[in-house]
């Protein structure tokens, strides 16, 4: 067994690669529950890619068969209700982990110098999410798919001189039809998925090139000799990294004690998973709504028109300004001044524990800021709610603008050189 | 050229490190010709490549076939009335108005954003007060200029509840924007424009041809 693996090690580095990216890898020692998102939104990506696949072998892309293929995998596939709300609850998994995900680098400044590019590939991954969930969204040819398409692609209505030849350019044909379906179709099962595991790859090689960050943000990393010999961790660490730096005794190998701290919440992640998927696979019409459970019919607009949950807080934007294009401005804008967000933050303390009660009152407000907008985005149009989310718009873009303002000056706390135990 | 060539194998030979090195410099000006000629011409290719999988995303021969033109029997329409054809797969509604409605256009247009249909949302033969051809038939695309919702037609009181004092009218059910019965978008709702009339014109006195306007305008 030794001679075998010895054997395909000397032809490719098998082991070498998953004791640098995995077994080996240095994570610091205080990571807490906050950390296991990013490993339950990869086990999320393959849930998505599996059952998908699945899905694939049912469903047919035309505006003719879509919704009944999906009524027949629900009653007549063995199993196919199970993959689809699998993969239907899996679309919101995804995006519970990944706003939980991008929270925690917000509060313990993950973003922060030299984690901007790594910070920005995720956010990349996050774009690329919407437009994944979207364009599937659409696929089930409802009547909320019809006209949730509708609305997002008519944003692109709004861009001056070009806008209305681009429509029909993505739609491939005047309206909605079952040309945009094909399309999305094509889009949703490959070119897109490729496009996110790609991106999910070059995320986890930058993270590797410049370490995990941790609640204290604390280095783990010392320039090479200037750690006594005390100092240093015991464990086996790769060399990839003990060459560059001296690794502090703040690190643990990734595996195994990363690896089961992840089963654990892996664990309870599943039990969340399966009540959603078993008992309310369509979360009281939030994950999949009402009306996508009628055809699509282009001469019937449905009552109210909601995006899914996850796209709520920028719908509630886009609503709260009176004129179209500032509207898809603003929206567009919600999500670039997040990419920008290393920018904006000028302090060099980044976690929320050693900075001032100013910016923990600030990244709060943040995200209630954001769940109100959720919530103001996904229920009936009413009065106050236009002033409300208003309000909220501005509070929303406020966070950027004071983060700005206070962080160069900001009163901080010492941080200590060493994770304290 | 044989000769040639067989000089320059020798000179390689002979100062191999130090003429090899020289060579790959890139400000020799051959070379630097001949990477920039490269990377241009492999741009234009790639880039003439492109075309066929941009352009394949416009519509289709079959989806401009089934956007071709539709005639209308406009006979049969009572005073009051909207029907809803399809063109183009969008709602388009013809709609007989009543006189006592004509007459009341002109009342409601204080509270409209373009009262003189001043954006281009019509042809130039419907920009006027009843944004039609013939002062009773109203042609309009049913999807509301703010998202692309289908409004719906209130009428006989109904459109009161949205917009005081004002019997009939069309209330777009998504963000709630408000039109007239010329289709003029009201002030303070999302829809900046008011509603698109399509372009179309009369073949005789029961017939409208819409999607085409030759001659009419």
């Amino acid at each position: 067994m030794a001679g075998f693996l010895a054997w395909i090690e000397a032809r490719i580095p098998m082991m070498r690669t998953a004791n640098m990216h995995a077994i080996q890898y240095p994570a610091p020692r205080n990571m807490n529950f906050w950390y296991v998102f990013g490993f339950l939104a990869t086990i999320v990506l393959v849930n998505q890619i599996v059952t998908g696949i699945w899905l694939t072998m049912n469903f047919e892309p035309s505006a003719e068969r879509a919704f009944a293929s999906v009524e027949y995998i629900m009653r007549e596939v063995d199993y196919g209700w199970l993959i689809r709300y699998m993969h239907s609850t899996g679309a919101t998994a995804f995006f519970v982990v990944v706003y939980m995900h991008m929270f925690r680098g917000m509060i313990y400044g993950s973003y922060q110098k030299p984690r901007e590019l790594l910070w920005i590939f995720g956010m990349l991954i996050y774009l690329a999410l919407m437009a994944e969930a979207f364009m599937g969204y659409v696929l089930p040819w409802g009547q909320m798919s019809y006209w949730g398409a509708q609305v997002i692609v008519s944003l692109f209505s709004a861009i001056p001189v070009i806008g209305p030849g681009l429509v029909e350019w993505i739609q491939g044909d005047y309206v909605i039809s079952g040309a945009t379906l094909n399309r999305f179709f094509a889009l949703h099962v490959i070119a897109l998925p490729l496009v996110i595991v790609i991106l999910v790859f070059l995320h986890i090689i930058a993270l590797h090139e410049v370490g995990s960050n941790n609640p204290d943000g604390v280095n783990v990393k010392h320039p090479k000799g200037s750690l006594p010999d005390e100092e240093k961790t015991s464990y086996k660490i790769h060399e990839y990294y003990t060459s560059k730096y001296d690794i502090a005794d703040d690190v643990v190998p990734f595996f195994p004690h990363m690896v089961l701290k992840d089963m654990v919440a892996f664990a309870v992640f599943l039990f969340a998973f399966c009540y959603v998927m078993f008992f309310a696979p369509e979360l009281g019409g939030k994950a999949l709504e009402h009306p996508n459970f009628e055809i699509a019919n282009p001469l019937k607009t449905p009552e109210h028109i909601f995006p899914v949950w996850y796209f709520t807080p920028y719908y509630a934007i886009l609503k709260a300004v009176p004129d179209k294009l500032g509207g898809v401005i603003a929206m567009f804008s919600a999500i670039a001044v997040l990419f920008a967000l290393p920018w904006f933050d000028r302090s060099n303390v980044r976690s929320w524990r050693y900075r001032s009660g100013l910016h923990t009152g600030n990244l709060i407000v943040f995200a209630i800021v954001f769940i109100f907008l959720g919530y103001l985005g996904g229920t009936p149009q009413e009065d106050w709610k236009i002033f409300a989310s208003r309000i909220a718009t501005i509070m929303y873009f406020g966070f950027f603008v004071l983060l700005f303002l206070y962080s160069k000056h900001e009163k901080t706390k010492p941080v200590p050189k060493r994770i304290p135990s | 050229m044989s000769e040639v060539s067989a000089d320059a194998n020798k000179s390689a030979k002979q100062n191999n490190s130090s003429a090899n090195v020289a060579e790959l410099e890139s400000d020799n000006p051959r070379r630097k010709f001949l990477t920039i000629a490269t990377s241009v011409i492999g741009a234009v290719g790639v880039g003439a490549a492109a075309i066929p999988f941009v352009a394949s995303w416009q519509p289709s021969e079959r989806a401009k076939a089934a956007g071709a033109d539709v005639e209308v029997d406009i006979s049969g329409i009572q005073v009051g009335q909207l029907i809803r054809v399809m063109w183009r797969s969008k709602p388009v509604w013809i709609v007989r108005r009543t006189p006592e409605l004509l007459a009341s256009l002109s009342s409601v247009e204080d509270q409209l954003r373009d009262p003189n249909s001043d954006v281009e949302q019509q042809p130039d033969y419907a920009k006027n007060q009843y944004r039609s051809i013939k002062e009773e038939f109203l042609v309009l695309v049913g999807i509301c200029t703010h998202l692309g919702c289908s409004p719906q037609h209130l009428a006989e009181g109904s459109f009161a509840e949205y917009a005081e004092g004002i019997p009939e009218g069309f209330f777009c059910p998504c963000h709630g924007s408000k039109f007239d019965m010329a289709g003029r978008v009201f002030a303070g709702v999302p829809a900046p424009y008011n509603l698109v009339v399509p372009p179309h014109m009369y073949v005789d006195d029961n017939t409208i041809v819409i999607g085409s306007d030759e001659g009419v305008a």
